[in-house]
């Protein structure tokens, strides 16, 4: 399909508006086993997609994915200012101006492996990652899907609470990280959450 | 041949300084040296576009070692690596290394006209195998 310039700008204002509403959250749970700039970081990289959200929506799909990718890794900062700024900059790369569902999976699929090679990650370390995989699973031909996947992500958060970090700064707390959602599976959750709402979630 | 580069990321602006004064009063001035610390709003953190303008500062024909401390400072800077001019991409390179003894030991390494993978080598020496 060919996502019209009124959805791409709904896309990244909601986006946008989600992240800011849960700054404080976002910030509250990385200061229990982060650094505590998550939300901050990813509020200040949102707000700079909120004010261009006109000129990036004018863009064709790559592009607008592409700049979205430019802007998070120069204004987000942080550890996760690198890692989403990859997401992005990946789907850029591999999901087309059109996508169907399924070129839309693939690109996510490729995305997820940009995101492992960045942080030299796996899945179960405690990381956005254990949100993104499951997603990437749940992701079938179903009627229903986009609440279908909305719903996984938000499990799929819940469950880094009783894991133990193993990648970035929380693995320093080694098993005092048990315990915590990971921050940036929380993020990744919001995110998907708010952009499955506009296909049919 | 110019020296290899150097250039210092840290999460703190004045531990890279500090690093960096190190590295000239140990080193003096034979190697180019540039040092960036914390995110865009002055506070702890690293930051994509001043790593790169960092590198831009130390560039050197022969190539920029970059000493980093912790995990963001790496990744950021990995990030900066692939967002620079392919045609340099090539001659910069991450040293796994502890950050001041790292940068001192490049440095040293450097000024006496080494090659960037033996400026490389020499600082990673310094890590447990």
């Amino acid at each position: 399909m060919v996502m019209d310039v009124a959805l791409k700008k709904a896309l990244i204002e909601d986006c946008a508006k989600v992240i800011t509403a849960h700054a404080d959250e976002l910030t509250s749970l990385d200061q229990a086993i982060g650094d505590g700039d998550h939300g901050v970081n990813m509020k200040r990289g949102f707000e700079s997609l909120l004010a261009d959200a006109d000129a990036l929506a004018a863009r064709p799909l790559p592009d607008m994915l592409k700049a979205i990718g430019t802007q998070l890794v120069m204004k987000v900062g942080g550890a996760s200012g690198p890692l989403y700024g990859t997401l992005f900059l990946s789907l850029a790369k591999e999901i087309g101006e059109a996508p169907n569902t399924e070129n839309a999976r693939a690109a996510f699929a490729s995305a997820i492996e940009a995101v492992k090679a960045r942080g030299k990650s796996e899945v179960g370390q405690k990381t956005m990652l254990d949100v993104l995989a499951p997603v990437l699973a749940a992701w079938d031909n179903r009627a229903g899907l986009a609440a279908h996947l909305s719903e996984t992500a938000r499990q799929a958060a819940d469950a880094t609470i009783p894991m133990k970090a193993i990648r970035g700064r929380a693995s320093f707390l080694g098993d005092r990280s048990i315990g915590h959602m990971d921050p940036g599976a929380r993020s990744s959750s919001l995110l998907i959450a708010t952009i499955a709402k506009h296909f049919g979630a | 041949m110019a020296n290899v580069g150097i250039v210092i990321v840290s999460h703190s602006e004045k531990v890279a300084e500090g690093a960096a004064d190190m590295v000239r009063q140990m080193v003096g001035d034979a190697v180019p040296l540039a040092f960036t610390g914390g995110n865009s709003e002055g506070g702890l953190g690293t930051d994509v576009g001043r790593i790169m303008e960092a590198i831009d500062r130390a560039w050197s024909d022969a190539g920029v070692a970059v000493l980093v401390d912790l995990g963001g400072a790496e990744t950021n800077t990995e990030m900066a690596i692939e967002m620079i001019d392919e045609t340099k991409q090539q001659r910069i390179v991450i040293c796994n290394a502890p950050i001041v003894e790292g940068a001192v030991i490049a440095a040293t390494e450097a000024s006496g006209g080494s090659p960037l993978d033996i400026v490389k080598q020499t600082a990673e020496e310094l890590s447990p195998q």
